[in-house]
């Protein structure tokens, strides 16, 4: 018995040294990072260790130097940069994929497009029937992400122009949730990734020019940046652990590692 | 040998309550000293301050005027008491994006005069500047700021955490939304569960009573967030369609998902009472004539009233604390509302949905801290009393 137990604690142990890279951070970019570590093991590179936590979370774990890669779905605010910087810790950024966010609704619903403007009127509760933009007479229900994940922070800050959601903004913990309460609420509208685009919801084009042109939100639009609503996804290190983490970004921006990008539905970098 | 083997037991024993005490003793000082901490801050992300140019006549402002401000709902000065001028704001990222790396340096050292020109080229500028940075090379009227009180925290109206450049953290809505689920959910689960547990206890047989009560407790070993995946599919829904709504995540779906929940220790509490109930109670009853319902309303459940209020209270205790099935279905905006066909948010679903993304020690992460000792509170006032009234029982 005695044996057992000293045998798995020295191969844990030995697991425990084999992740020499630790990776924290965003929940978007999770399942990607999560591909990625796979297949980086498979090439026999060494191996990830990939957590999610969210965006604030990896940073926050940057800082204090429990992980040596951070993973966010938003830019490293210039707070964190500062209190970074008070740590003495240099920071590189890197760009590993784009995410497009896509504007969904009911698949009853007659409106297929809207400009930029009126998604910010709906979201900041300005706009509150479906006849107001010529649909049918029907409440507007508005569902979005909490407040601190980073999908609400950069729908916030792209499509409101940095002003604040309604009141009576329903919130949902996790993208799936809007997915689901969307397809089941007649007057609904959300915001998603890309990613998780499904039969049951409705995707919305775009304006960004006050309704010249619309764009449909596709993977071939958002890469040749016609789609306006594409945000990066970000991985943060600090410059003095760059030997050690270096091999792993590099794989990622190769073709190989791209192609997985596209895979799971992210939009790739490099062409 | 046998002596040093007890003497083994007891100090084993010992040492494992001590541990239990000592943990949760940390627990709530931790639980405190990071909630407290949140008051004695501004509701501005620490190290930043507010200014606005020199010849601005402003010098104080309030968080709703600078949320309304910076949402461009408020455009003018002369609207918050100023001169007639527009208002230009100015965070970081502006800078950030105005000036190239070079001027403000490597390490940021020439941020403040990046500042100072920008403020200079616009009499109706309002920035957002990170304290270090408020060199006197920056000429512009620093703003004066409230700190965080408890009452502005208990009454304010509005929950926008991650607000820029002041957040607002009015845990009023919350309050509301936690009481009005709760309380939806013990008037649905009490009487329900009360009608379970007579049933139970007095009237069925023995046998049935043998396969009912292993079901009854198979629904407190449901993981909630199973609950929370059946409501938001089927109650949801069905609440939607019964009365016509815009929307089926309401406080009414949390407080039947949670009524659900809140079942299992009503049902055992008040059988337990009802069964401890002494058989010669029931016997004198019987023999003064009266038939069995009498027995019921008129001896039993007097009887055992303390017993069943422990179960009542035990159960509104489980559902203000419960945290993953609320999430899922009352739609979390935060609406300060009494309609229970409205959406609402609970202090539990707002501290599980947004502690994983706030800024580690922030005043953001502070406040949800400080919500947590709200709920602390409320729930520890909760078993105090139950224990009163099992006391005054006895």
């Amino acid at each position: 018995m005695i044996k057992k137990i000293i045998l798995m604690l020295t191969l844990s142990t030995g697991i425990l040294q084999a992740q020499n890279i630790k990776l924290k951070g965003s929940d978007t970019v999770l399942p990607l990072a999560q591909k990625e570590a796979e297949s980086y093991k498979k090439a026999g590179k060494g191996s990830v260790s990939v957590t999610g936590g969210g965006s604030g979370v990896g940073i926050a774990a940057l800082m204090d130097g429990s992980t040596d890669i951070a993973a966010s779905s938003r830019k490293m605010k210039m707070d964190e940069k500062m209190k970074l910087q008070e740590a003495g810790k240099k920071i590189k950024e890197v760009i590993i994929a784009q995410d497009a966010l896509s504007v969904i609704v009911h698949p009853a619903n007659k409106i297929s497009k809207l400009t930029r403007e009126q998604l910010e009127g709906i979201f900041t509760g300005k706009i509150k029937n479906w006849k107001e933009l010529g649909g049918e007479n029907l409440n507007i229900v508005v569902y979005s992400r909490e407040s601190s994940s980073g999908t609400y922070e950069f729908f916030k800050e792209h499509v409101l122009n940095k002003k604040n959601f309604a009141n009576s903004v329903l919130s949902m913990p996790a993208t799936g949730a809007i997915v689901q309460s969307v397809s089941q609420t007649k007057g609904a509208i959300g915001y998603i990734g890309i990613a998780y685009d499904n039969n049951s919801v409705k995707q919305l084009s775009v304006s960004y020019n006050q309704g010249k042109s619309y764009v449909e939100p596709t993977v071939q639009n958002a890469m040749n940046s016609t789609y306006p609503i594409v945000r990066p996804l970000y991985l943060y290190y600090v410059v003095s652990s760059e030997k050690t983490v270096k091999p792993f970004i590099d794989f990622i921006l190769s073709s190989g590692g791209q192609a997985i990008v596209k895979s799971t539905g992210y939009i790739p970098v490099k062409k | 040998m046998n002596k040093l083997f007890k003497n083994l037991q007891v100090g084993i024993l010992a040492f494992s309550s001590l541990v239990t005490t000592i943990t949760v003793l940390l627990i709530v000082i931790f639980l405190f000293s990071e909630g407290l901490s949140f008051f004695n801050k501004k509701p501005i992300e620490p190290g930043f301050i507010i200014a606005v140019h020199p010849d601005n006549p402003i010098t104080f402002i309030n968080p709703t005027e600078c949320k309304r401000i910076f949402d461009q709902d408020i455009t003018d000065w002369k609207e918050v008491t100023g001169h007639a001028q527009p208002i230009t704001l100015v965070t970081l990222e502006d800078i950030g994006n105005n000036y190239s790396e070079e001027q403000m340096g490597a390490e940021m050292e020439y941020l403040d005069t990046c500042y100072n020109h920008f403020i200079q080229g616009d009499k109706g500028v309002i920035a957002m500047i990170p304290e270090r940075n408020f060199t006197n090379k920056i000429k512009a009227n620093k703003l004066k700021l409230d700190k965080n009180s408890i009452a502005s925290f208990v009454q304010g109206k509005e929950w926008f955490p991650t607000a820029k450049p002041i957040a607002q953290f009015g845990a009023f809505p919350l309050l509301v939304g936690t009481f009005l689920v709760s309380l939806g959910a013990i008037l649905l689960a009490l009487p329900l569960g009360l009608a379970c547990a007579i049933f139970m206890s007095e009237i069925t047989s023995v046998r049935i009573r043998s396969y009912m009560k292993p079901v009854v407790e198979l629904l407190a070993g449901i993981p909630s967030v199973v609950y929370g995946f059946f409501g938001l599919v089927i109650i949801v829904p069905l609440i939607q369609k019964v009365f016509h709504l815009d929307v089926g995540e309401t406080a009414l779906a949390g407080s039947i998902i949670l009524g659900i929940m809140a079942l299992p220790t009503i049902i055992t509490i008040s059988e337990d009472a009802l069964q401890n109930v002494p058989k010669s109670m029931r016997e004198a009853a019987y023999a003064l004539g009266a038939t069995k319902w009498q027995t019921i309303l008129t001896v039993l459940i007097p009887y055992a009233r303390s017993g069943i209020t422990t179960a009542a209270i035990l159960g509104i205790g489980r559902a203000i604390g419960e945290t993953m099935a609320v999430l899922m279905v009352t739609g979390n905006a935060a609406n300060t509302t009494l309609n229970i066909l409205k959406p609402v948010r609970t202090i539990p679903a707002t501290i599980a949905a947004e502690l994983g993304e706030a800024p580690n020690g922030g005043i953001h992460f502070q406040s949800l801290f400080a919500l947590a000792c709200i709920l602390f509170l409320i729930t520890m006032s909760i078993n105090l009393y139950v224990n009163f009234i099992s006391r005054k029982k006895a």
